[in-house]
Formats: C-alpha cells, structure tokens, sequence
C-alpha cells in the first residue's frame, strides 16, 4: 500500500517505530509505581496509548497487516485503561511490557525481511483481548451537569479528554479556565512554562487555542485545569503578564468553605446534607461526590484471600475433630467441652468469612452478555442477516474467574447460530417464518449451578447431514449404530463443520470442539437441542465458583477421592448383586422421586485403569454415590464414604490435567493430597447418547 | 484551473513517516504545494503567516488535538474558510464525528488510499467554490 514503495520510506518507518518502541518502554517504567500504588498518572498513560496509536496507523500504512491487527488491539487495550473502562493492575502492566516486547520482535522480522508469523500474532492477540474482557463500562450519569462550561468546550474535546474532566469533576475538583495571550513566535516556550506550573497545582486537561481576536502578532490559549487548589492558590502560581485565572462554576458542587471557623461548620452542614441527599436521592444529588461505593480488586488478590480462607477452613475442621476427640475422651468438665465450642464458634465464623468473600468474586453474566449483544449487532450485518438478540437472567451471579473464560465460548455459540443456525431474510420468508431471526440468551441459577441457554429459531440441526459428514471423514467407526444423540455430539468432534465452506464468521480456526474443552475446563457441561426447521439451544451448565466447594470424600479401590457435592444427588448402600450387566455395562435399578430409571455405573479404578490395591478387595456392602448434572445421572461405585469437607481445588501438572474426570487435586489438611473427580466429564463420557 | 498560482496544503502529523507517505502521495499532484508540520502548535504558528487553501490534520497529536485546532479554524473568521479534511485512524468514530461537527469537510481513514487521499484534496483544492 506503500506509495513511496522504495527501501528509504521502510527504513524510514523502521526507524520510527523502534523510537515508539522505546517510549512506550520508558513510559512503562515511569508509570510502574504509579500502578502499584493505583495512582497512574493519565499523561503518561495517554502517551503509551498514543504510541500504539501511532504504531497502528504506520503498520496500517505500509501494509503489515499482523503488525496493524496486533498494535490495534493494544490500542483498544491501552484506550480502555485510559477511559477507565478497565482497572490498571500490575497484571496488566505485565501484559503491556510483554506486548511491547512483542512489538519489538515483530519490527525486528520485518526489519530482518522474514514474513510475517501469523499465528503468533493471532496467539498474542488472543492475550490481549483475555485481558480486555475484564473491563466495565463506564457510568451513566451526566457529571456535566451544572458545570459552566463555554459554550462549544465539550465540542472539541476528544473522548479522552472528556474522560478526564468527567473523572476530575467527579472527584470533587475545582475547575479553572486560565487563560493565556502569547507572542505567536514564542507562545510554545511560554506555554511550556505555564503548562509545568499548572501540572504541580493539578491536572492539565486541555489546552484551546481560543478564536478570541488576539492581536496580529499574538495567540491566546484557554487552559481547562482541574485542582483541589482555590481560585487565589491557583491565581497566585500562575499569575504573571498575559496570564490570568477564573473558575468554572460547578451548580452542583458545594463551595469548598473559605474561614477555618465557618469552614468547619460549614463542612460540618455540608456533610450531612450529603447523607440527607442521599436518603432521598431522586437520581440527580445535591452533591457531586462519587455515589458509588464500589472498589475495584484484582481478582488474583481475592484468589489469595480465597486460599487463605479455605486453609482456614482445613486447619478449623482438624481443630474441631480434635475437639471432639477430647470431649469424648475426657467427658463435659474439664477444659474440653468450652474447647469444643469454640473451636465451633470459630468454624461458623470461618464459614460467614468464607460465604462473604465468595461473594465477592460473584459478577453478573450481564457483564458477557452486552459483549455479546454488540458481536450479534456487527456480525449480523456482516453475513446480511436480520437478527433480534434477546437477553434474560443479566443479574445471574457468577464467580468472576467463571465469567472471564466464558465470553470466548458463548461467542463462538453465538457465531455458529448466527453463521450456520439462522437463515437468510429471503429464506426465512419462503418458509412463513419472520424475516427477523431471534437468538435467545438467557441466564438462571438452579441450586449451585448457573445454566446459560443460547438459543435461536433457525433452520434446527440436520442429524443425517452429520451422519454423512462423519460417514465421509470417517470420523467414528459405526455411524449408523449411534444413537440420535451422538449423532448431535459430534458436532463437538475437532475438525467438525457442517457447512461445506468454512465461513467468515465461524471458521476462525476454532471448532465446537474448542467450545466443548473451554467449557469442561470450567468443570460444565454443554447440551444442545435441536428441531429440525424450528431451532437449535445450546445449555451450557456451569459451577457458580471454582474457588472453594463442599465435597464428599470417597474412598474407591484404596484410594480416596474429593467429589464437588453440587453433582451429587445422594449415596446409596447396595448389596453386589443389584448391579446387573446389560451391552457390557454395568448398571442398576436407581429409584427417585421422578420414577425407577435405569443407571448406568462406573468403577474409578477402570475410568483410570488403575490396579486394585489388594488390601481394597472388599466382598460386603459397598456405596454408590449417584451424581446428577443438567438432568444426567450417573452412579459411581465406590467402598467407603469418609464425610464432607470443604475443598480449595488446586490446578494439578500437565501430566495429570488431560485425564478425563479430574478437575484436580486437594490437600485434605492432613498433609494428604487426593484427586477431585470432575463429575461433568465423567457423566459426561458415561451417559453419552445414553 | 486556469490560473498557475499553485495551491498551498497545510499536512498537520506528527509522525514523521506518515507525512512523508502523504508527501510522496500528493507530491504527484500537480499544482499543489505542501508544507508539514508535526504538532498542532506548529500548525497554529504557520497558519497566520501563510494563507493556506487547504489544512489536512491528524487528531491525535501530543499538545493540542486535532479537533482543537478545527475549533481555533473555524473559530477564527480569517481561517473560517479554509477546507479541513481529518485524516485519523479507524475506530475514533467519536472524535471523527466532532471534527465534522466542528466544522471539518469530511475525513479520511488511515491507511489511506492514495487514490483516495488525491481525489478529496484536488475536489476540496480545485472544486468551482475553492
């Protein structure tokens, strides 16, 4: 695209960008303890955010396309710290030295002569918009309210900079127009001088040059200044020929008080009109103070607190056996009986701590479905379709790590609806349905699992189009001896498409299979109904939290395992001869309030072929626990049953992580480690098309 | 166009390779001269002393915006009439949409085009109104 297509001009933007490249570097380091003590200093974001800005728009120039794609997102990235629509942690801050690491080596390829490394930016992309997705958007409310600005000020202010004195306004700042009459040869010496005393006194957010008539030789500047400093403070410092200082009145802002006495009392008023404000707040207060008693945490610090609590728990459990042990021991005189009650005062309390801080991490989905609601609208239009989104269950909470990993899988739901689900306008019409296709996203807890329903009234799935498609890739041996529903589920098989042209908008190198990894990593389950001509839903069935579940510790073929007690539906005793053999399988008859059903059973020790300890052989009664998810049942034989405890899962190795059926491992508090048992997997894998 | 007097375009960027691209572009123009400059503070110095027919300007730039300095143009009855055409990345559909409100001719998207980046200045440079 480069019209100076010549050695000098690619020279010329190498050059550049590994200027940018080293202000960007210099600025991270400038603005690194500003991060750490959540105090950046907006100058010098803006100007990190406007080297990737730069960095875009030059690769965009000469036809780098990887480059332009990469450099754009850090710009989103770095747009959104910058509005505010994103929390600046040191997380992030680790993410931008790595992407300007990334920058560096791509410069360096293309300064090298070596093509582009597309999968690699694609992969770096990828981080990025991880870190993207968790931001909010900002408030609703007008702080402009009430401000005497001139007439036309907001017009020429960029987004940016409205930001700014949004955030200055809201923070309870005196605002100051200084204006400035300068010499036009020398007026940038003498603004810089007076830009550097307006940045001690507080935060310069604009410079206008002003279309007053200024005289022939002259040019004057109207400087908007946010201070905590007053009029005359601000007058003192700054004042000096050509330079002069008024304050913006604020209607909304209660006036700072002037004399100590009056000022005391004064603030004294003013503080409780505040609550009186409040207590009948119609929307628009007397006050601008922040109304919002939110604070922003990282998520990694509540994950701290998270294990700190849930060792807590551990080491509170072990007390209180202790406790029991002693009373039952040594009676009820003695020390051991108020031993006992404290140690069970202390657990009770360890569970409100616990209860609160779970709470914490609780985010609405609402925060993904808007995400979702803008992608619907723009791919939409891009394939010519007419979509209407409808979304319910915005409020439903779910723990925030949860929320993070689960834009990327709905969106891919959403696309393959959008894509393969819904029809054309013309289509749809020829079929006597509405030209407007409808995509239903809907969330709602039941119990302690949240379930999220994409669901849309297109053309439904075709099971004998699959059935051909896994007859020609011979993707499983005996396609006509499955059953319809796995049959459906191999839609979720790596490599899957059903339409014969990957399109656009869903073959983005991502299959339903990645959709189905993505979500049983998050210990869920997916189910999908389909009628042919009338629609397809995707239920996605989730875990409210990762972080800390009650669980019953099984013991099975001599080793103990962790079960998350949300799957569980109940324990029965059994006898062995109730287990009866049917296709090769064991099974049992399993009585419920809903009726008698058959249930299919599984050993662990076969699940992950393991040898049965001999010491284990065990003739008598033995146990299953019955583990139910999204209307799936499944029994689990197992020997013994040791109680609930509370578990913090742990992430376990690589080694460990692709066996199917577990979630991870757990430290019982005794020095002990035992697997957890991932229980949608293993119904999972169980009741397929069963 | 009868007339030789060459028209005078004001290129406001600061990236110094980016005004060499649109240099190297409309170098190609004839009758056009070009003069760059690489802040808006530059561009405010410039401006008085030489008439220009035609002012093309980045938004993002370090001291004053580009949006500013629409607003001290057409603020400013001596320069009111002067053609500004934004020339700014995508996805600033916001600052893009004040630049037009504040008075600018229209915008260009960078990476421009250079078919493009031609055809807009010689329309706003050669038009029966210029």
């Amino acid at each position: 695209m480069a019209s100076m297509n010549d050695d000098k001009a690619l020279k010329e933007f190498i050059s550049e960008s590994e200027e940018i490249i080293e202000e960007l570097y210099q600025n991270l380091h400038a603005i690194e303890d500003g991060v750490a003590a959540s105090k950046v200093d907006p100058d010098l974001l803006n100007a990190i955010f406007r080297a990737a800005h730069s960095e875009k728009g030059l690769a965009g120039m000469f036809g780098f396309s990887g480059l332009q794609n990469y450099a754009h997102r850090l710009e989103d990235l770095l747009d959104r710290l910058r509005l505010g629509k994103l929390s600046f942690t040191t997380v992030v801050l680790n993410q931008l030295f790595e992407a300007v690491g990334f920058l560096r080596t791509l410069i360096g390829d293309i300064s090298a002569g070596k093509p582009e490394d597309a999968a690699a930016i694609e992969a770096r992309i990828a981080a990025l918009d991880k870190v993207l997705e968790g931001g909010n958007e900002g408030s609703g409310s007008n702080p402009f309210e009430g401000v005497a600005f001139d007439e036309g000020l907001l017009g020429v202010l960029t987004e940016y900079e409205e930001y700014r004195l949004k955030t200055n306004i809201e923070q309870g700042c005196n605002l100051f127009k200084v204006k400035a009459t300068f010499d036009l040869m020398t007026f940038d010496q003498s603004l810089d001088a007076l830009t550097k005393k307006l940045k001690e006194l507080g935060e310069l957010i604009t410079t206008l040059p002003s279309s007053e008539p200024a005289g022939d030789s002259d040019i004057k500047f109207d400087l908007i200044v946010g201070s905590e400093k007053s009029l005359e403070e601000v007058d003192a410092s700054v004042s000096a020929e050509g330079v002069s200082v008024v304050e913006i009145d604020q209607a909304n802002k209660k006036k700072k008080p002037v004399s100590d006495l009056t000022g005391a009392i004064e603030s004294f008023l003013n503080e409780n009109t505040v609550v009186a404000d409040r207590s009948d707040d119609t929307g628009v207060s007397g006050t601008i103070r922040s109304v919002s008693k939110t604070v922003r945490v990282d998520i990694e610090k509540l994950d701290k607190i998270m294990n700190v609590v849930g060792e807590l728990v551990l080491h509170s459990s072990q007390i209180t056996r202790f406790a029991e042990k002693l009373r039952a021991e040594q009676g009820s005189s003695g020390p051991a009986l108020p031993f006992f009650k404290a140690s069970r005062a202390l657990e009770r309390k360890l569970r409100e701590l616990q209860d609160g801080v779970m709470d914490t991490r609780m985010v609405p989905v609402k925060q993904v479905f808007d995400k979702l609601q803008r992608i619907v609208r723009k791919e939409a239009q891009q394939v010519g379709k007419e979509i209407d989104l409808e979304v319910h269950g915005g409020e439903t909470e779910l723990d925030k790590l949860i929320i993070e990993e689960l834009g990327d899988p709905l969106m891919h739901i959403i696309r393959n609806s959008i894509d393969h689900g819904l029809e054309s306008p013309d289509e749809r019409e020829s079929k006597a349905k509405p030209r407007r296709g409808t995509i239903r996203l809907q969330a709602y807890q039941r119990g302690n699992h949240v379930h999220i329903e994409v669901a849309d009234d297109g053309r439904g799935i075709d099971l004998e189009k699959i059935r051909n498609k896994a007859r020609e890739r011979k993707l499983v041996e005996n396609v006509d001896g499955l059953k319809d529903d796995e049959v459906l589920n191999l839609i979720f098989h790596a490599g899957f498409s059903t339409k014969d042209e990957v399109s656009e908008l869903s073959g983005r190198g991502v299959g339903l299979d990645v959709v189905k990894k993505n979500i049983s990593d998050l210990r869920g389950l997916i189910n999908i109904d389909t009628e042919l001509g009338r629609g397809t839903r995707f239920t996605l069935t989730l875990p409210i939290t990762l972080a800390i579940i009650r669980a019953l510790i099984i013991e099975a073929a001599g080793r103990m395992y962790a079960i998350p007690l949300s799957s569980i539906m109940t324990s029965l005793m059994i006898e062995p001869r109730q287990i009866r053999t049917v296709e090769r399988r064991e099974v049992m008859e399993f009585r419920h309030q809903q009726g008698v059903q058959t249930l299919p059973l599984i050993r662990l020790d076969r699940v992950f072929g393991l040898a049965r300890k001999e010491s284990a052989m065990q003739t008598g009664d033995m146990y299953v626990v019955v583990l139910e998810l999204a209307e799936r049942r499944l029994g689990l034989i197992v020997d013994r049953l040791h109680g609930q405890q509370d578990i913090v899962i742990k992430s376990i190795s690589e080694f460990l992580r692709n066996t199917p059926g577990i979630a991870g491992a757990t430290d019982l508090g005794n020095q002990q480690t035992i697997l957890v048992l991932d229980t949608a997997a293993l119904i999972d894998e169980a009741t397929r098309g069963a | 166009m009868s007339e030789r007097v060459p028209k005078k375009l004001l290129v406001v960027e600061d990236s110094a390779t980016m005004r060499q691209m649109i240099a190297a572009t409309l170098g190609q123009v004839p009758g056009v001269e070009i003069a760059q400059c690489a802040s808006g503070f530059e561009a405010l110095k410039a401006i008085p002393r030489e008439r220009f027919d035609m002012v093309l300007t980045d938004i993002n730039m370090p001291d004053i915006n580009g949006l500013e300095l629409i607003g001290f143009l057409k603020g400013n009855p001596d320069t009111r009439h002067i053609p500004v055409v934004i020339l700014s990345t995508e996805g600033a559909q916001r600052d893009q949409d004040k630049g037009l409100s504040l008075g600018a001719a229209e915008y260009i998207v960078k990476p421009f085009q250079p078919e493009q980046l031609r055809a807009t200045v010689v329309r706003h440079l050669f038009s029966e109104s210029a």
